[in-house]
């Protein structure tokens, strides 16, 4: 019974993690959904698989402060991504712009997926006529 | 026809283990700078050892120049050293310092101990000049031509090897080019 009591308690632990952003919210709703979504989409470089939201890494703070008070100085969206595409490359955009270079990475999952529709109607169809064949020999074996 | 059926899928397979192949060999570490062949941008901080003084990007013009991204928590950094330390010897180039989210104390510690090969270094504790330059860790080293137009960005530890690849063959193009 201690032994499941523990168990449990030591279940809740990860809810008592300690946030990474500790910055204060904005007043205003609609700045911090700003700052969330724009934090949620912008990489920290040092550590290149997280988002600076998620990031604890001193970089990731630099571009949360900077993040917050540029929606504190009333920038838009745009100028903001922009300032950060001007010093880190379009590398820090989760969502890379589209343009000759990139052109490949958001065609690719469409041609993929021509490609993949494509062999399934081919596969299908001819298993269908294989089926058909299957049926009439053995429509043919019951007549006998 | 019916040999491509078996064929096609072997294809489209030793394309794909060819790019992950060439991707196993790419460092996306180094991610590259939005800033090469853009002017250098500004900041004014603190001089490192002399913290009554400032130190701006324009005092870098009117040579080619190095500024080196340094701080004492990168191992990295006291890598490179030495190097930096027989280049400001050879007088090849001007070579400053940006320390980068550090402190002064050790910093200072760090030069009196290893030599100071910086002409003038910008004592940035918290990072807000090397945000401008598009700093995500150190070492790193940016080359400057005469007019202030960033040539070349180094990630990582310099060393002879880099120093003859990358940076010397452009520095004399710049002074091929002046005279």
């Amino acid at each position: 019974m201690r032994h499941l009591l523990l168990a449990a308690l030591l279940l809740l632990v990860p809810f008592a993690s300690p946030a990474i952003d500790t910055g204060s919210a904005f007043e205003d709703p609609a700045q911090q959904a700003r700052y969330e979504r724009l934090t949620n989409e912008l990489r920290c470089l040092v550590c290149q698989n997280q988002t600076i939201a998620d990031s604890n890494a001193e970089l990731a703070q630099d571009l949360r402060r900077q993040t917050r008070n540029m929606i504190r100085d009333g920038k838009t969206d745009a100028e903001i991504t922009q300032f950060m595409t001007e010093r880190y490359g379009d590398f820090v955009l989760y969502r890379p712009p589209m343009k000759p270079t990139t052109w490949l990475l958001w065609g690719a999952p469409v041609i993929l997926l021509l490609f993949g529709g494509i062999a399934t109607v081919v596969v299908v169809s001819r298993k269908g006529r294989e089926g058909d064949a299957d049926d009439a020999a053995a429509a043919g074996g019951e007549a006998r | 026809m019916r040999s491509l059926r078996y064929l096609l899928p072997a294809i489209l397979f030793a394309a794909l283990l060819a790019v992950f192949w060439k991707g196993l060999f790419l460092n996306p570490g180094e991610v590259p700078s939005p800033l090469i062949g853009k002017p250098a941008p500004a900041f004014q901080l603190e001089e490192l050892t002399r913290p009554d003084e400032t130190f701006a990007t324009a005092d870098m013009y009117g040579r080619p120049a190095l500024l080196n991204v340094w701080a004492t928590w990168c191992a990295g950094c006291r890598q490179e050293h030495a190097f930096l330390m027989q280049l400001a010897k050879s007088g090849e180039v001007p070579i400053y310092g940006l320390n980068y989210r550090d402190e002064r104390e050790p910093a200072l510690s760090w030069l009196k101990e290893l030599g100071d090969p910086y002409e003038k270094t910008a004592y940035d504790p918290k990072g807000v000049g090397s945000l401008d330059w598009g700093v995500y860790g150190a070492p790193e080293t940016f080359l400057m031509d005469p007019s202030g137009t960033v040539v070349y960005k180094h990630l990582g530890p310099l060393d002879g090897n880099v120093w003859a690849r990358d940076f010397r063959p452009r520095i004399e193009a710049m002074q091929g080019g002046r005279r």
